[in-house]
């Protein structure tokens, strides 16, 4: 059955994917360091949990979630192509990439991960929800300017500089604090759930759009995502700043 | 229109136990249970997406419902065993490791452990793999190199040993950089800035990869554990602190694989 060839293939490509580190960690652990692990136990199991999630996570994504998603971008793009070149007939694939770069953000594991750990050791004055959000309007931003560059063929390095600049006045501006984990949250937006959806949009796109080469234009909408998550989540630390500021409560303090 | 992200639902610290002790629910399942609430809300806003443009912009019902239904089932266990794994085994094992290496093995081993955490993690990664191969596709088609599998294997196969090779370079300028507690934005806007020169320079078609590249390198599994290296050795050094210090080494794992990607175009030119 298709189901159960699924299944034991996903099963076993993670664990593939988890036996390098595996393999770092015992060599580093007990041949370098010389220790025994604290609670084996307790990390057993916890990494027996994070090879079963990542496996489940990949089965329910590749039966529920990719085979729509790219069905639709197909769909949406075709519509599109066919309703002629102006900015309306667009509308749709403007508004599907901004949906799809917010939403699969907000699903996805490393940026959950790296929020709760940085609400954690900010001992409560990062918002974890907060962050999320930024990051995920960030790279929503970022993939629907990413899709306006394919539709009208400009070149990739104009945005991503611009974006990069405008990172830079920001960072002589914004919270000290907030600046590591803002670089970082520019690296991790982009993974599990949004890397097969958002690059299936930008091939269909660079291969549907006349005079659009996939090499050239298709590549590269994965890379609008990180620029504009960090300008997010500093514009959401100033925001916070700004708020605290003028007496009201809730944002972050220092 | 004043907008603050905090005073969205879900925010306020949640109870550490609302149950009564006599029902004496073990913690694991405790946390499972409040874990699952909350990947459920993180998975609500791609469902309502994809049914938004499903049923309301294409207008048509997805066929096989009860496939779907069973997926998204799947993806709500997995995220939350995933989530409740991160706490038990990533997250602590990085920590420990960093403070085992920040008190006794020396800066050698650190760097060396540093390198093969960036580079084991990464050379195996599906989406670079798969990214790489569909470089190596677009490429032969662009005939930049011959147009024959052996050419298109070998080209992505290098294209993965430079992004790899990258990521551990990246992980250990990121922990040196902890150990001497500079500044991370220098490091940063230097090395994008060098990314700005080398565009200007590097051959058309790798520019995009080079870019995309950077993004997808960072797995499930690397993330965690990384940041948990990167907090513990922040906190277990004198002087350091984990919000200013202890991020970041995801940052250099982003920027690197550029560098080096477009530096490999350049040579392979």
């Amino acid at each position: 059955m298709d189901w159960i060839e699924l299944a034991f293939s996903t099963l076993f490509g993670t664990l593939r994917d988890v036996l390098p580190i595996v393999l770092v960690v015992v060599v580093f652990q007990f041949l370098v360091l010389r220790r025994g692990l604290a609670n084996p136990i307790r990390v057993l199991t916890g990494f027996v949990f994070v090879v079963l999630g990542i496996a489940l996570f990949l089965i329910g994504l590749e039966t529920a979630i990719f085979p729509l998603g790219r069905g639709m971008a197909e769909q949406l793009i075709n519509q599109a192509i066919a309703g002629g070149s102006g900015w309306l007939d667009y509308g749709w694939i403007y508004l599907f990439a901004f949906a799809i770069g917010f939403s699969t953000t907000m699903a996805e594991p490393s940026l959950i991960a790296v929020a709760g750990k940085a609400g954690e050791i900010s001992g409560g004055s990062v918002g974890v929800l907060g962050l999320r959000i930024a990051v995920a309007l960030g790279v929503a931003t970022g993939i629907t300017l990413g899709v306006y560059r394919i539709i009208y063929g400009l070149p990739i390095h104009w945005f991503i500089i611009a974006g990069y600049i405008v990172v830079v006045i920001q960072t002589a501006m914004a919270p000290r604090k907030m600046v590591p984990l803002a670089y970082d949250s520019g690296g991790v937006t982009t993974s599990t759930v949004t890397v097969p959806l958002v690059a299936a949009l930008g091939l269909g796109l660079a291969g549907a759009v006349p005079g659009r080469n996939p090499l050239i234009d298709g590549f590269g909408l994965i890379a609008f995502a990180a620029p504009f998550a960090i300008i997010s989540v500093l514009a959401y630390a100033q925001l916070s700043i700004l708020m605290a500021r003028k007496g009201r409560t809730g944002g972050p303090r220092k | 229109m004043a907008f603050n992200f905090r005073l969205l639902p879900g925010l306020p610290p949640r109870p550490q136990s609302r149950m009564p002790s006599r029902f004496r629910i073990p913690p694991i399942l405790r946390n499972l249970v409040r874990t699952l609430g909350d990947s459920v809300r993180d998975l609500a806003p791609i469902i309502s997406v994809i049914a938004f443009f499903q049923i309301l912009v294409l207008g048509q019902a997805p066929n096989d419902f009860l496939t779907i239904l069973a997926g998204l089932l799947c993806v709500a266990a997995g995220l939350t065993l995933f989530v409740a794994g991160l706490e038990m085994a990533l997250f602590p094992l990085g920590e420990s490791m960093a403070n085992g290496f920040a008190r006794k093995g020396g800066p050698t081993a650190l760097l060396a452990f540093a390198f093969a955490l960036g580079f084991g993690t990464t050379v195996a990664e599906p989406a670079l793999v798969a990214v790489c191969a569909e470089a190596a596709r677009a490429a032969a088609e662009a005939s930049v190199i011959a147009d024959d599998p052996a050419a298109i294997a070998r080209y992505a196969l290098e294209l993965r040993y430079v992004v790899a090779f990258a990521v551990g370079i990246a992980i250990v300028i990121g922990v040196v950089r902890i150990l001497m507690g500079w500044p991370i934005h220098w490091l940063i806007i230097g090395g994008y800035a060098l990314v700005v020169v080398m565009t200007a320079f590097a051959p058309r078609e790798i520019i995009s990869i080079a870019y995309d590249s950077g993004a997808v390198t960072t797995s499930t599994i690397t993330v965690p554990m990384v940041t948990a290296l990167g907090v513990g050795l922040a906190s277990s050094i004198r002087g350091r602190n984990p919000m200013l210090d202890g991020f970041g080494l995801i940052a250099f794992a982003s920027l690197t694989p550029m560098i080096f990607v477009m530096g490999y175009g350049m040579v392979a030119n």
